[in-house]
C-alpha cells in the first residue's frame, strides 16, 4: 500500500556538540492512527519530536509533510503545517487564564476574545473536555493544565499532536480520560504521536510502536503483533526480565510509627492532617498520591526538615552492633521521639532522606560540584579538625560508579552534566552507603528508562532485605504495586488508606487518591 | 482659603512637580520588566536622557530656534534616544549575548551617569560655566499647557490644570501602556514572554524582538524622566547631582506599583510627596537624611505585605531576570 504519510522524516541527524542525539532516522506518521515512540532516556525521542515542532533544526535529512519536503524552523511553521506538540513540562503562563493562554501568539480579527473562548467551547463539547475558558492556570490541577495545552494546539488546527510523556503525572483514571480522548481525535481522522516509557500504556493506546535505541531507529511494529517483552528486548537490546521482585524479608520489626501527626506550609496552610502510620524493617511502605497531596511534606517531616505542629514520630532503633538482617531484633518499646530533632540528629539516629524533586539537583546532590564533593556532604563533620578528608568519599565514588553503572567522565565531573538516571543512581547510591535503617525516597525513577529503574528497584530490594525500612514515594501505580508490600494512599494531606502491595488493585488505589477512605469527595471538587 | 488649606495645596503641587519623572522612569522600567528583563541601568538611561534633552534644547536655541514647541519635541526625541541607546546596549548583552541582567545592569548605572555627567559637563564648561536656556523656553517646558482661565479656577484649577505639559503626557501615556498591555495581543505576547519564554516562544511569538523592543522603548521612556527632572525641577540647568537617586526609586517603584501603569500615577506623586517632604513638613529634630529614605521604607513595607498576601497576580514577572535560550535543555 503506497500512501502519503502525513508526516514522514528522512534519515534526520541532529548532534549537540560531539553527542549524536539522532542519528539517520526514517519514521512514518499516518492520520487516523496513534503511534507510540518508545526508547530508554537518552535514545532521542523527544530530541526528534522537537524537531518536528521546530525547537530544534535537523543537521541532515528531509522531513515530508504530506509527501512535501518542509523545513520547519519555529514552532509556528510547525503549526503552519498542522503540528501541535504537548511537552512534558506544560508551556503555559500561569498568570493567564485559559483562553488567554490559548489565544497568545495568534494574529488576526476571528481570535478576539469572543471569538477564543466560543471556539474553545466548541472544541471541549466535541471530544469532552470541559474546561472553564476563564480559569486561571494557576488554579488548575495537573490534568486541567494538560487539558488547555490539548486544546491550545487543537484550536490552532493541529492535525498532527505529539505528546510527550503525557501520563507521567495523571491518576489512573486521568490517564483513562485521555486516552478516551486521544481515541475520539484518531476517530477524527488526527495523527497522534505519543512518547512514553510505560509499556502497559503502549499496548493499550497504540496502533504502531516506532523503536529508538541510542539515537538510532530500531524499527515499527504493530502493536497486535508484539508484547511488552518483545517491545523491551527492541528497546535495550537484549533480553531482560521485565519482573519486579518482591522478596519476602524474613522479620519485620516496627522501626518507625507516626502518631497524628499534623504540619503546616511556610505559608499557614495545613499540608499534613492527622497522620497515623506504621513502618516496618524489611518492608518496602509505598507512598501513593496525586502530586501535592503531602508526600514531599511527609518525608520532610520525617527526616526533621518540615516542623510538626503536633503529633509524634517514634523511631525504634535497632539493637546496636548487631546486624540487622535476618534477624528478629527485639524492639525497645521506648521509641524515640524524632519531633524537635535537627536534621543532623535525626540522620545520626540513621533515618535517611535520598529524595529526588522533579529537577533531580534541587534537593540532595550540588550540581556544580563533583561526585567526591557530594558523596562529603553528608560525612564532612564526621571527621576531627578543620580539614577534609577526600580520600574516602572518592574510594565511595569510585566504588558506586563501577557497581551501579554509573556513566561518568570522572569522579570530579559535576554532577550536574551526567544524564538524569545517572544522577540518581549517585544521590540513591549514596544514600544507601551511608547504611541507613530507614531509607525514604521519593520518585527515585522519575524519567528513567527500564534498565535504570530496575537497578534502583534491585538496590531498594536489596536494603529491604537488610532488614531496612524503606519509605518509597512514587508516582507510576503499576511498580508501586508489584515492588511495595503495603501501600499507604496520601489524599489532600490525609492518609486515605492503607492497602496491601499483593492484594491491592491499580482502581482501588486511583480511588483513594481522590477520596479520602475511598468514598465520599475529598476537597477539590472534579 | 486657609493657610492651611493652602499649605496643603502648595504641597501637593510639589508632590506632582517631583512625581513626575519618576512617574516615566518606572512606566519604562515597567514596559523592560513585563518582557522579563531586569534593567537596574535606570539611573544611567536618565542621566543620559536629561543630559542629551537638556543639550537638545540648549543647542536647538543657540541655533536661533524660538519655536517652544519644538523644542520640547527635540528634547523629549533626544532623551528618548539617549536612554534607547543605553537599553539597547544593554539588550544586546542580556538578550543576545544573554549575560548577567544585574550585572548588565548595574554596569550601565554607571555607563549612563558617566556618560550623561560627561555631555552636561562638556556643554557646561563650553558654554562658559553655565548651561541655561532662556526664561522664555524655561516657562515652555515648566509651566501648565491650559489656558489661564482654567489655571485660575479656586483649587480645582491648580489642581487639574496647573502642572506641567509632561505629567498630562505621563498619564496619557500610563493609559496607554495599561491598554497595550492588558487589552491588546501584543500586550499579550509581551507579558507571556515575561512570564514565561518557553512558552510564547512555543506558541509562536518572537522572544527576541519582544524583549528588545519592550527594553529599548522602555529604556527610552525611563530617560524622558531625566529629562523631565532637568527641564522642570532643576529649571533647564545641568547639575550634577541633580539627578543622583532617581532612577534607583523608579526601580523601587516598580516594585511599589506592583508591575502596574496605572498604579504608578499615584504612585510616583506619593513618592514625590515623600521626597520633598524633608522640605515642607519639616520636623527639626528629624534630621533630612531620614526624610529621604522615607520612599524605600515605603517600598519595603509594600514588599512584605504583597508577599504575605502571596497572590499570584502580584507577583513580578515569573522569567524576571532571566535569559532566555531556545535549544537549551
Amino acid at each position: 500500500m503506497e500512501t502519503v504519510h502525513a508526516i514522514e522524516l528522512k534519515h534526520i541527524t541532529k548532534r549537540f556538540g560531539k553527542v549524536v542525539a539522532n542519528d539517520g532516522i526514517d519514521l512514518a506518521i499516518d492520520r487516523g492512527e496513534i503511534l507510540s515512540l518508545l526508547g530508554e532516556n537518552g535514545s532521542g525521542k523527544t530530541t526528534l519530536m522537537n524537531m518536528l515542532s521546530g525547537i530544534y533544526l535537523p543537521d541532515e535529512g528531509e522531513i515530508l509533510a504530506d509527501g512535501k519536503p518542509v523545513t520547519i524552523r519555529s514552532p509556528k511553521d510547525a503549526f503552519a503545517h498542522g503540528i501541535g506538540m504537548i511537552h512534558q513540562h506544560y508551556k503555559l503562563v500561569e498568570v493567564f487564564t485559559a483562553a488567554e493562554n490559548i489565544a497568545l501568539g495568534l494574529k488576526g480579527k476571528d481570535h478576539d476574545r469572543k471569538a477564543v473562548a466560543a471556539q474553545v467551547q466548541a472544541i471541549s463539547d466535541k471530544y469532552g473536555f470541559g474546561i472553564d475558558p476563564n480559569k486561571k492556570v494557576y488554579d488548575m490541577s495537573v490534568s486541567e493544565k494538560q487539558t488547555v495545552e490539548i486544546v491550545k494546539v487543537l484550536y490552532r488546527g493541529a492535525e498532527i499532536l505529539i505528546l510527550d510523556e503525557p501520563t507521567a503525572v495523571l491518576t489512573p483514571q486521568e490517564t483513562e480520560r485521555l486516552f478516551d480522548i486521544l481515541r475520539a481525535m484518531k476517530a477524527d481522522g488526527k495523527a497522534i504521536v505519543i512518547i512514553t516509557h510505560k509499556l502497559h500504556e503502549v499496548m493499550a493506546l497504540s496502533d504502531k510502536v516506532a523503536v529508538l535505541r541510542k539515537g538510532k531507529y530500531i524499527g515499527t511494529v504493530n502493536t497486535c503483533d508484539t508484547n511488552p517483552q518483545k517491545l523491551t528486548e527492541m528497546m535495550v537490546g537484549h533480553a531482560v526480565t521485565l519482573n519486579i521482585d518482591r522478596p519476602q524479608a524474613k522479620y519485620k520489626d516496627l522501626r518507625l510509627e507516626v502518631k497524628g501527626l499534623n504540619c503546616r506550609s511556610g505559608e499557614g496552610v495545613s499540608v499534613l492532617k492527622d497522620i497515623s502510620f506504621q513502618a516496618f524493617g524489611g518492608e518496602i511502605l509505598g507512598i501513593a498520591g496525586i502530586a501535592g497531596s503531602g508526600q514531599k511534606e511527609l518525608l520532610e517531616a520525617v527526616a526533621g526538615l518540615q516542623k510538626a505542629e503536633s503529633g509524634h514520630i517514634f523511631y525504634y532503633p535497632p539493637h546496636p552492633n548487631s546486624d540487622i538482617a535476618g534477624h528478629h531484633v527485639p524492639v525497645d518499646k521506648a521509641g524515640e521521639e524524632l519531633v524537635g530533632k535537627t536534621p543532623g540528629q535525626i540522620r545520626k539516629v540513621g533515618v535517611s532522606l535520598a529524595f529526588v524533586p522533579e529537577d533531580r539537583l534541587g534537593m540532595g546532590l550540588v550540581g556544580g560540584m563533583g561526585m567526591v564533593d557530594n558523596m562529603m556532604l553528608k560525612t564532612y563533620k564526621d571527621t576531627p579538625g578543620p580539614l577534609v578528608d577526600r580520600k574516602a568519599p572518592k574510594a565511595l565514588a569510585e566504588k558506586l560508579i563501577d557497581e551501579l553503572e554509573i556513566v561518568t567522565p570522572g569522579v570530579a565531573t559535576p554532577v550536574r552534566r551526567l544524564s538524569g538516571g545517572n544522577v540518581q543512581k549517585v544521590l540513591v547510591g549514596r544514600e544507601i552507603a551511608s547504611t541507613p535503617t530507614v531509607l525514604m525516597t521519593a520518585y527515585p525513577v522519575r524519567g528513567l528508562d527500564i534498565n535504570s529503574s530496575y537497578t534502583i528497584y534491585r538496590l531498594l530490594n536489596e536494603q529491604k532485605m537488610k532488614g531496612v525500612a524503606v519509605l518509597l514515594v512514587g508516582e507510576d501505580l503499576d511498580v508501586l504495586l508489584e515492588l511495595c508490600d503495603r501501600i499507604l494512599v496520601l489524599c489532600g494531606g490525609q492518609v486515605s488508606g492503607i492497602v496491601d502491595g499483593p492484594a491491592a488493585t491499580k482502581e482501588q488505589v486511583g480511588l483513594l487518591m481522590t477520596h479520602v477512605g475511598g468514598g465520599k469527595e475529598a476537597g477539590s471538587d472534579a | 482659603m486657609s493657610v492651611n488649606s493652602n499649605a496643603v495645596l502648595l504641597l501637593i503641587m510639589a508632590a506632582v512637580l517631583n512625581g513626575v519623572p519618576l512617574l516615566y522612569g518606572t512606566l519604562g522600567e515597567i514596559l523592560s520588566e513585563k518582557a522579563g528583563n531586569l534593567n537596574l541601568g535606570v539611573e544611567g538611561m536618565m542621566f543620559m536622557g536629561g543630559a542629551m534633552g537638556l543639550g537638545a534644547a540648549f543647542y536647538f536655541e543657540g541655533a536661533g530656534g524660538t519655536s517652544g514647541v519644538l523644542a520640547v519635541i527635540l528634547a523629549l526625541f533626544f532623551a528618548f534616544l539617549g536612554g534607547a541607546i543605553g537599553a539597547l546596549i544593554y539588550s544586546f548583552l542580556t538578550i543576545t549575548l544573554r549575560a548577567n541582567q544585574n550585572v548588565t545592569g548595574l554596569a550601565l548605572a554607571i555607563f549612563g551617569t558617566g556618560a550623561g555627567q560627561f555631555i552636561g559637563e562638556y556643554m557646561r564648561v563650553t558654554s562658559g560655566g553655565y548651561v541655561a536656556v532662556s526664561n522664555n523656553l524655561k516657562a515652555v517646558f515648566l509651566n501648565s499647557p491650559f489656558p489661564a482661565a482654567l489655571q485660575e479656577l479656586p483649587v480645582v484649577g491648580p489642581l487639574l490644570f496647573g502642572h506641567s505639559i509632561f505629567l498630562y503626557l505621563g498619564i496619557v501615556l500610563t493609559v496607554g501602556m495599561h491598554l497595550f498591555l492588558n487589552k491588546s495581543k501584543a500586550g499579550l505576547s509581551l507579558r507571556a514572554v515575561g512570564e514565561s519564554p518557553a512558552t510564547a516562544d512555543a506558541a509562536g511569538v518572537n522572544v527576541t524582538r519582544y524583549k528588545y523592543l519592550a527594553t529599548v522603548i522602555g529604556g527610552g521612556i525611563s530617560a524622558i524622566g531625566g529629562m523631565v527632572y532637568i527641564m522642570t525641577i532643576a529649571s533647564c540647568v545641568w547639575n550634577h547631582e541633580a539627578l543622583s537617586g532617581e532612577g534607583w526609586l523608579a526601580v523601587a517603584l516598580v516594585i511599589f506599583c506592583l508591575w502596574r501603569p496605572l498604579n504608578a500615577i499615584w504612585g510616583s506623586i506619593l513618592f514625590g510627596a515623600l521626597m520633598i517632604l524633608y522640605q515642607r513638613l519639616h520636623l527639626g529634630f528629624i534630621p533630612d537624611e531620614l526624610y529621604k529614605i522615607l520612599p524605600y521604607v515605603v517600598t519595603v513595607i509594600v514588599l512584605i505585605f504583597t508577599s504575605l498576601r502571596n497572590s499570584k497576580d502580584k507577583q513580578p514577572p515569573n522569567s524576571l531576570g532571566l535569559p532566555y535560550f531556545r535549544e537549551e535543555r
